[in-house]
């Protein structure tokens, strides 16, 4: 821990609790940040409550820095794989006390594509801030794309590309859905170092997703207004 | 047979070639195959746009190899090939070169794994070097002057390929991609990247940037580089623009022009190769060696003269100091 001085985590208050996770999520430190989640349930936090409070919420500091440029990969890496090792406590005692939750997304990164690196970030950021995540990995073809559509019915689509060679999949994948009428039920995302605004709209895409961060805000915006949406409808 | 070493002795600046992958999807290629397939299967299309690299002006000419370690072609069933497709490439190369009727230097593109290192991923050092050693080796079959190094972010990456390369005794270029804030997407800043891998042993003939997001944010990457560096030999290739979707392909935004204007400022910034990658057509390329053989070196340019003449950066120009930790938002 920084400064040499031992913190002893179980001796803080709530408050002093959930900002030290923050800071030990910034850090990576995962033991750390499982330790803090199970003091705060066994002090009666809900499942929901200490998702939020200390792990979305610590995530979504990574996330600013991250997006600023103050934080890069392998630290955002690090802080993801601690935020797991959090999520791997609550999540079954989210599923069993009935959480709420964000929505559905499939995420893979595109056919020729093994690019996965921010991929995975996306999906570990969006499950941090409440997502159910379905990562169908690298070289996804439009087939695994439907199938897992069918199965799991997703909110959103996620893809992925990194190379000049493969971003023009997305186009064929969103013109796969179109054919089939299900492009108007899903949100479709895109995101990948080479892409971008402009580019995401040429190949039908609902959002561009400039970095995992700015993924997470997006796709919590076009849910909720999906749902406006079909509340207005 | 010309060397690179040789040509940087005789030559203020070389002119190396523009993109592969957005050529070849000009010339048929789909989306999501692989461009090192086609070094076995359409050899006539890659000798076409090695040519044309050549016809209009160029000097180095990178190998179809971009993507061809065992990772990436596995992806494609094609890692037991991995040796012929690398020989091929640069054999294809090799003959376009010495049918040039002047010096052309054929370069071993080796680009990244796509995987990460310990602690975040799989490789280790060894397991890299075996991964790059096996593609180098190829590309030396085939007639390969130099190892190109490109595209790459983290360090580690770099130091296990620019190993291999001296395993299998061939010199080497290492040039990292500046991509996120003006850093690599693992945070190396072009000063850390320059100093850092111009002191390997054996060194490295030269450093620079390629890919990343656009020539003006190219250009600030090699006057941070120049500017830690002075005695190292510095590599421009920058993207001809940004990519825009259009009936069907994939068009960078950069014109002809604009791709010279960038080329004069690549030299005047202190670089002695300049090339373009992403969406670097050949017309581009002809109108970049015009520039070049037009060119009197003018004064180092700052950031307010590339915004100027090439346009806005698309990230805010590299910090000047600090390691990936330094800028950290620590909350006490």
């Amino acid at each position: 821990m920084a400064g040499g001085d031992e913190i002893i985590l179980k001796d803080l208050d709530d408050a002093a609790l959930v900002e030290q996770m923050h800071q030990d999520l910034y850090d990576g430190l995962k033991d750390e940040v499982v330790e803090g989640v199970n003091i705060l349930l066994g002090r009666g936090w809900t499942p929901y409550k200490t998702l939020t409070e200390s792990l979305v919420e610590g995530m979504r500091i990574v996330g600013i820095d991250f997006r600023d440029g103050i934080l890069f990969v392998p630290e955002v890496l690090l802080a993801a794989n601690a935020m797991k090792a959090g999520m791997a406590v609550l999540r079954p005692l989210l599923i069993e006390s009935g959480a709420p939750r964000q929505g559905k997304i499939v995420i893979g990164t595109v056919k020729g594509d093994i690019h996965d690196i921010g991929k995975n970030l996306v999906g570990m950021m969006l499950e941090g801030a409440g997502f159910e995540v379905v990562d169908l990995g690298i070289n996804t073809d439009v087939d695994k794309f439907l199938a897992a559509i069918a199965e799991h019915k997703p909110d959103i689509i996620g893809m992925s590309a990194l190379l000049t060679t493969t971003m023009p999949y997305m186009k064929v994948v969103i013109d796969t859905l179109k054919e089939k009428g299900l492009r108007d039920e899903l949100i479709v995302m895109v995101g990948g170092a080479p892409l971008n605004e402009d580019f995401a709209k040429a190949v039908g895409a609902d959002a561009y997703g400039r970095d995992a961060a700015v993924t997470v805000e997006l796709a919590k915006d076009l849910l909720k207004r999906k749902h406006n949406q079909r509340v207005g409808a | 047979m010309p060397t690179l070493q040789a040509m940087l002795k005789q030559r203020p600046y070389l002119l190396a070639d523009g993109a592969t992958g957005t050529n070849l999807f000009h010339m048929g290629l789909t989306s999501g195959d692989a461009p090192e397939i086609w070094n076995e299967e359409h050899p006539d299309r890659i000798k076409a746009l090695y040519k044309m690299f050549v016809d209009a002006g160029a000097d180095i000419i990178l190998t179809n190899t971009f993507g061809g370690n065992r990772r990436r072609l596995a992806l494609h069933k094609a890692d037991g090939r991995t040796h012929d497709i690398n020989a091929r490439a640069a054999k294809l190369a090799r003959e376009v070169a010495d049918a040039a009727g002047r010096p052309v230097v054929v370069a071993g593109s080796v680009g990244p794994t796509g995987e990460l290192f310990q602690p975040l991923g799989p490789l280790d050092h060894e397991e890299a070097m075996a991964v790059f050693v096996e593609q180098i080796e190829g590309l030396k079959a085939g007639g390969a002057d130099v190892i190109w190094i490109e595209t790459m972010s983290a360090l580690e990456e770099m130091k296990a390929a620019a190993a291999a390369s001296a395993k299998c005794g061939m010199p080497y270029t290492v040039t990292a991609s500046f991509d996120t804030a003006g850093r690599t997407m693992m945070g190396i800043t072009p000063e850390a990247f320059a100093e850092t891998i111009s002191e390997l042993d054996p060194k490295p003939l030269a450093v620079g940037a390629n890919c990343g997001a656009g020539a003006s944010d190219t250009l600030g990457s090699i006057l941070a580089m120049t500017a830690a560096c002075s005695d190292i030999v510095v590599i421009s290739k920058a993207n001809a623009g940004i990519p825009r979707y259009h009936e069907g392909h994939i068009h960078y935004s950069g014109t002809p022009e604009l791709m010279a204007s960038y080329a004069g400022m690549a030299i005047d910034a202190g670089a002695r190769i300049i090339g373009g990658c992403c969406g670097t057509s050949p017309e581009h390329l002809a109108g970049m060696r015009k520039a070049l053989d037009a060119h009197t070196k003018g004064a180092r340019p700052d950031h307010e003269a590339i915004r100027e003449k090439i346009g806005p950066f698309l990230h805010k120009p590299a910090p000047t100091s600090g390691g990936a930790m330094e800028g950290r938002r620590r909350r006490t």
